[in-house]
């Protein structure tokens, strides 16, 4: 069965099934919705009217059994930033389209009435239903009453109430394979998908199956990149600690923001740490490890319960912990655990939202290391749509535009995550530089300036750090579209076998012969893509930059600025 | 020397979190490992004073060792 892209127009209320366009044939995931994105929407248009679409993907090797394919890539046109974006996620959505033969998912136009819809998806069909039971409902509601209605093992891909109140920092929340949620968090997509008046979409891949062109040679492939996957010190370390084994890391490297980017380390870092978590997950009876798709290896992922030994949240991952911990100085993890839950039903990006309440502490809407008020604010005011919780909901930017605060971390309205590039400069380079707004995946220089992985910068100093960044982002760029997740870099980056064995299951998926350039190559021109959208809806040079404050205010402890000259960031584009 | 010594993740595990250490002057990082039982190929990442470090360096009276495994996240 060749793979076909599933069409549906909500201004007329139609859907089809197509051949896959020649030129679109190579690409997956991020690659192929930001061709698509590029292709079929005028850069200039408003991200929530009519004329943005709403693209949804798997990778080149979703759907197979190769370890860790399960990532599904959604653009569009972003309102948070006004730029292209991609975000990717977990859960079993994209293995599931995947078998549908379905190579992208395009969602047009907006409708005419007031009215909420549903899209169901199987191999041969694609369907919009007017749906009212789950309107208004948080995601955990949308997630438990759908996997008891549905019959089979289906996807759901849905927006809570802050998509359906097209608030920008909201997100889309993918079923995971216990019935939790993973989020395409950045960019705002929830309220795109909101935009639209869909509610939620079910894949139903019945007995779909990808096909493989040479099946010994793919399973060969994947028994290398799994042994590779597994074989890494630092995949192991991911499955006892999760990815908030960070907090400890970046907060003696004097890099973890904190109370709203003033300072470099937190002093009840400890209490919030990976470490930490680790004990109270297993004291509690939780899940220190566990995958957010079928397939995972790695299994970063965790169950979180409260302390009555009840399921409080999944997915705690270091990025949400440290912006509602360290950036709010809140030290409660089961006050950051509250939000987190808070934020995945209401639908808001963890770092984007977490990151415009420290804003509003700055503002003295509430004070710094108020975890409940936190909650409340979320509960009383974001979920219910009040005007404060509009301006929070709307992101970092928005807080600091209401309230006069000039320090707002954030590039291209997207709020920074948990790196303070003051000092790991490398991050400042990819910051200013990502095609998608503020954001630490698209180029993680972290990993030489802090984690010893890919050899090693001084995070202190400009040195190699452009070279860096564009090496990372091109090379994410690739990873992106392989339906990979992110995080067979740390392997790929210093196990000579992983990269070759990822290549070895694309040809053997395909039947082709690429070669690590054809991959290289494939990242830049998608790299190229993007900003050719970008500048196309009216960003130039200067929006490559970081807030003033980044290069006026030395950063305790170590006390530097960011020193990157204009031209220094524009020669990142010298490729 | 005295120095502050600082462990993390299960470099913990059977030993502690944070320790003064009365140490010979000269002592490398390496030598520091040695003596709590850590083997050094399972050291990750280092830091002297929250400052990017390797196993050879040697650090001065006064100053915090961190020793971490190989670890990552993002």
């Amino acid at each position: 069965m060749a793979d076909k892209i599933f069409r549906v127009n909500m201004t007329d209320l139609t859907t089809s099934i197509d051949d896959v366009p020649e030129a679109w044939a190579g690409h997956g995931g991020r690659g192929l919705t930001s061709t698509i994105v590029s292709e079929e929407v005028d850069p200039t248009c408003h991200p929530l009217g009519p004329r943005n679409k709403l693209v949804f993907a798997p990778g080149l090797l979703s759907g197979t059994v190769a370890a860790n394919s399960g990532r599904l890539s959604a653009g569009a046109k972003s309102p948070l930033t006004n730029t292209i974006k991609e975000t990717n996620a977990g859960g079993t959505a994209a293995q599931l389209m995947a078998r549908c033969g379905c190579k992208a998912l395009i969602i047009e136009g907006q409708p005419k009435d007031d009215k909420w819809y549903a899209i169901s998806m199987t191999p041969d069909s694609i369907t919009i239903a007017e749906e009212t039971d789950l309107v208004g409902k948080g995601n955990y509601t949308v997630v438990k009453e759908l996997k008891e209605k549905l019959e089979g093992k289906q996807a759901v891909i849905t927006i809570g109430p802050a998509g359906e109140m097209k608030m920008t920092a909201a997100n889309i929340s993918v079923m995971d394979p216990d019935g939790n949620l993973r989020s395409n968090g950045r960019g705002g997509l929830g309220a795109v998908m909101g935009s639209k008046k869909i509610k939620f979409i079910t894949v139903d891949p019945k007995d779909g199956k990808v096909e493989i062109a040479k099946p010994d040679e793919f399973k060969a492939a994947n028994r290398a990149f799994g042994k590779a996957l597994v074989d890494n010190q630092i995949s192991q370390a991911l499955a006892t600690y999760g990815t908030n084994v960070l907090v400890n890391v970046i907060n003696e490297a004097g890099a973890l923001p904190t109370k709203n980017f003033t300072l470099g380390q937190f002093e009840a870092h400890d209490k919030i740490s990976g470490e930490t978590m680790h004990d109270l997950i297993n004291e509690r009876g939780g899940k220190p490890k566990h995958n957010c798709h079928a397939g995972c290896v790695i299994q970063c992922s965790q169950i979180f319960n409260d302390k009555d030994k009840n399921y409080k949240t999944a997915g705690f991952e270091y990025e949400s912990i440290w912006a509602m911990g360290a950036d709010c100085c809140v030290e409660s993890l089961d006050d950051i655990a509250e939000a987190d839950q808070i934020m995945d039903d209401l639908g808001l990006d963890t770092i984007e939202t977490s990151v415009a309440i420290g804003v509003a502490m700055e503002a003295g809407v509430l004070e710094f290391g108020d975890g409940p008020g936190a909650c409340k604010l979320l509960r009383d005011e974001v979920g219910k749509g009040t005007p404060l919780g509009r301006i929070i909901g709307n992101g970092a930017g928005s807080v600091g535009l209401a309230f006069g605060v000039t320090r707002v971390p954030v590039v291209k309205n997207q709020a920074i995550p948990a790196y303070d590039p003051r000092a790991v400069k490398g991050m400042a380079i990819t910051y200013a530089t990502t095609t998608m707004g503020a954001d630490h995946t698209s180029g993680y220089a972290v990993a030489t300036n802090i984690l010893g992985v890919g050899g090693t910068v001084d995070p202190l100093s400009k040195e190699g750090q452009i070279e860096l960044s564009r090496n990372l982002q091109i090379a994410t760029a690739a990873i992106d579209s392989t339906g990979m997740c992110l995080f067979i870099a740390f392997a790929a980056l210093d196990d000579p076998d992983c990269l070759p064995a990822l290549i070895d299951l694309i040809n053997a998926r395909y039947g082709l012969s690429l070669t690590g350039d054809d991959v290289t190559n494939l990242g830049k021109s998608i790299l190229k893509t993007e900003r050719a959208f970008n500048q196309a809806a009216g960003f130039g040079p200067a929006d490559d930059r970081l807030p003033e404050f980044f290069y006026d205010e030395p950063l305790p402890p170590h006390n530097t600025v960011v020193d990157f000259t204009p031209e220094e960031i524009d020669s990142f584009w010298n490729f | 020397m005295k120095l502050t010594v600082k462990l993390f993740a299960y470099f913990r595990d059977d030993r502690f979190v944070a320790e003064v250490l009365d140490l010979p002057p000269d002592t490398s990082i390496q030598d520091i490992a040695v003596k709590l039982d850590i083997d050094p190929d399972e050291v990750g990442i280092l830091m002297i004073n929250s400052r990017q470090s390797n196993l050879q360096a040697k650090p001065s009276e006064g100053d915090t060792v961190a020793i971490f495994p190989k670890v990552g996240g993002g």
